[in-house]
């Protein structure tokens, strides 16, 4: 697709320069509360975060573990809706222009607010791309040629599942990068294997020139670096998520410190692309 | 909303993408389109198959007791003074309801696709006993997913899943109802696509199951049909059903979709009355949303948040409906209405002294319009409910209700 360079081109572009994969990290907008889940947000480029995946809570996450379903609960609690989510992206820009971030979540909230109204307030706050677990190839219509019509990158999760016939039908509309779920289940579920993951790169290197970036069970620096070592990205949701589970304070905010207590959980994930063997060191099909 | 046009048939529903008009649709992680896309293709297979039927024709006749009969309640009707009230006895059925009907189908596609493990959600528990029946009838590990509040208002019916041989997972997330149950099957179902068959009891859910089910439950409308005309030399005047997700009322109006002198009545659960905002009738008072792999009416706020449902009866607790019935709503081919609590539990009673029949609390919803309604019309005017239900499930709700201690 010839689109001009947004700001996820424009990132890998300046990774491949560096010669190494993204960090790629998950939050829920608005967990535990608005004013915090800002304050994380703010902090995660200076923690290493090359893309930002900014989870729209909703009350029937069917894809997600235990982890990412309790943040959007505690998210919902606060008061969290899709109106605010876009809002903190908007704000976000004023201080930082350069990191994409692409908002993950299910159809419905979107559905609701109104699919035109939705893509225009989100390319106004300064979104880059869309990840909506429930809309697959089959249903492109609904909502990912208008988000491709205006701009936005349309995201697709490629899973063990999504054999070759159904392959090109799942990359053809697909804009950004390739999100690879290296398990078949829900977020929080155990880390893919380095080698099965390794291959299917190459599967979709085959039929996409789209950076591949790898998510679901990655919990640790080490497997970020393991997985930064076959593949353009690596994606942590759940342990992030966990993380902000575990700084909560009787009150359900996040007690003092926290916020300075997850970003420095986030810096030390995102070391791990930072010391990965450079991936595909002998010129993937890039 | 413009109203859709009218189609030249009511039944072809629905297009090759699985939409009836707007409603419907495929909307589920890409983990489990490669799956649905091989239950559609084993289904086209399967119906096409004349040893398909067959099997089915006879577990439906030698394992369910088909065909339910068509019993004219004599007494109901006396009562009333007007309409002639017959009922559709799917209560007769092995397990006490109509979701065997489309568990033994189902069973029997799982079977065909090589599965070794199945898994279904339910509420008031009638699916889950249904479908550990012919887990347990085909030898198939069963797994079913209930939330802790249905769980502790069906008790009977949790232990008979187990003395049946299923796992009866509790499910705590939510309100603890239908709807989570249902998340939770999903997320074990996209986990386990190899070994596991998702058999969903209602006519919801994504393309090819809004199709299926109503195909396995067309049975009761096929054989209201032929007894009607048998009993009375002529077709019934108006159907009424209740509708959680919708199974039972599609089953019995499918079949006289095309039927222009069949009036068709379903009935959505009012709960502590629609005002109150504690109900579950998503056609009646919710709007188009997107949840469970379709498009249809919900309960939701206006962030497209999906709120809880509310129902004295389990089975009709769900924030959604089938998305064939939001297009027969739209349409305008069967009418929506509700029935509160108090209501279908008045009703409840009524049957039971009137008839010597105990109705399921979700089958007394559709008793408690025809107790709103029978009376001003005609005696020669021909109502068929479906009762869709046995009530010896509910006895406990419904004690607890009216203040009795068993
Ligand atoms: C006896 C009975 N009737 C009706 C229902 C509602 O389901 P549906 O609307 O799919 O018929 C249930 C669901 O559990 C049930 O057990």
């Amino acid at each position: 697709m010839t689109t001009t360079p947004g700001r996820i081109e424009r990132r890998f572009a300046e990774l491949r320069a560096e010669g190494r994969a993204a960090f790629v990290s998950f939050i829920t907008a608005g967990d535990p509360n608005l004013e915090q889940s800002e304050a994380i947000l703010a902090g995660l480029p200076g923690a290493g975060v090359d893309i930002i995946e900014l989870g729209m809570p909703f009350t029937d996450p069917m894809a997600d573990g235990p982890a990412i379903q309790a943040a959007g609960l505690r998210a919902l609690a606060s008061g969290q809706t899709l109106r605010k989510t876009l809002g903190m992206v908007e704000r976000f820009r004023g201080t930082d222009n350069d990191t994409p971030i692409v908002l993950m979540g299910y159809y419905n909230p979107i559905y609701k607010y109104g699919v035109d109204a939705f893509l225009s307030d989100a390319v106004q706050a300064g979104v880059d791309g869309l990840i909506v677990v429930d809309l697959p190839a089959e249903e492109d219509a609904e909502l990912c040629e208008p988000a491709v019509a205006a701009g936005i990158r349309f995201i697709r999760l490629l899973t063990p599942t999504t054999d070759d016939k159904r392959l090109e039908r799942v990359i053809a509309n697909c804009s950004g990068f390739l999100y690879y779920v290296s398990v078949t289940g829900i977020t929080g579920a155990a880390q893919g294997a380095q080698d099965a993951v390794g291959a299917a790169r190459k599967r979709f290197a085959a039929k996409s020139d789209l950076p591949v970036v790898v998510g679901f069970g990655i919990r640790t620096a080490d497997a970020v670096a393991e997985i930064a070592a076959v593949a353009d990205g690596a994606v942590v949701g759940s342990a992030i998520v966990d993380r902000i589970a575990k700084n909560l304070g009787p009150s359900g905010g996040l007690t003092d410190g926290g916020v300075r207590d997850v970003l420095g959980f986030v810096a030390d994930l995102a070391s791990g692309v930072r010391r990965a063997e450079q991936p595909l060191a002998a010129g993937g099909a890039r | 909303m413009n109203k859709p046009e009218r189609p030249n048939s009511y039944r072809s529903l629905p297009d090759a993408d699985g939409h009836f008009g707007l409603f419907g649709g495929r909307y589920v992680a890409e983990t489990l389109m490669p799956l649905i896309l091989d239950l559609e293709k084993a289904y086209r297979e399967a119906k096409a198959d004349p040893a398909f039927k067959a099997q089915m024709d006879d577990l439906m006749k030698n394992f369910v007791g088909r065909p339910s009969p068509l019993y004219f309640a004599e007494r109901l009707t006396g009562h009333f003074g007007g309409a002639k009230i017959y009922l559709k006895r799917e209560e007769l059925n092995h397990t006490g309801a109509h979701k065997i009907n489309n568990c033994i189908g189902q069973i029997l596609l799982a079977q065909r696709m090589g599965k070794k493990r199945i898994i279904a959600e339910t509420g008031a528990g009638q699916h889950g006993v249904a479908t550990a029946t012919v887990a347990a009838r085909f030898g198939l590990e069963c797994v079913i997913f209930m939330g802790e509040t249905d769980i502790e208002r069906q008790k009977p019916n949790v232990f008979r899943m187990n003395l049946l041989g299923a796992r009866v997972v509790p499910v705590q997330s939510g309100a603890r109802t239908l709807k989570d149950a249902m998340n939770e099957a999903l997320r074990d179902w996209v986990t386990n696509v190899d070994s596991t068959y998702y058999l969903i009891g209602t006519v919801a859910g994504p393309h090819p199951y809004p199709e299926l089910v109503r195909d396995f439950q067309s049975v009761i409308g096929i054989e209201t049909r032929e007894q009607m005309l048998a009993a009375e030399g002529r077709l019934p005047d108006t159907l009424v059903a209740c509708v959680g997700g919708g199974s039972n009322a599609i089953g019995l109006f499918h079949p006289f979709l095309d039927d222009e002198s069949v009036a068709m009545t379903a009935v959505e659960a009012a709960g502590r009355g629609i005002e109150t905002g504690q109900h579950a009738a998503s056609i009646s008072a919710g709007s188009l949303g997107v949840l469970h792999g379709n498009r249809t009416y919900l309960l939701q706020d206006d962030d497209g948040q999906i709120t809880e449902a509310h129902s004295i009866s389990a089975g009709l607790d769900y924030p959604g409906v089938g998305p064939e019935h939001g297009y027969l709503n739209d349409v305008g081919r069967v009418q929506y209405v509700s029935a509160t609590d108090r209501e279908a539990l008045d009703a409840f009673q009524l049957c039971c002294q009137l008839e010597g029949i105990i109705p399921a609390l979700e089958s007394s919803h559709a008793l408690a319009h025809v107790a709103k309604v029978a009376p001003a019309l005609p005696r020669d005017h021909l109502i068929v409910v479906n009762l869709s239900g046995r009530g010896d499930k509910d006895i406990f709700t419904v004690a607890d209700a009216l203040g009795a201690k068993i």
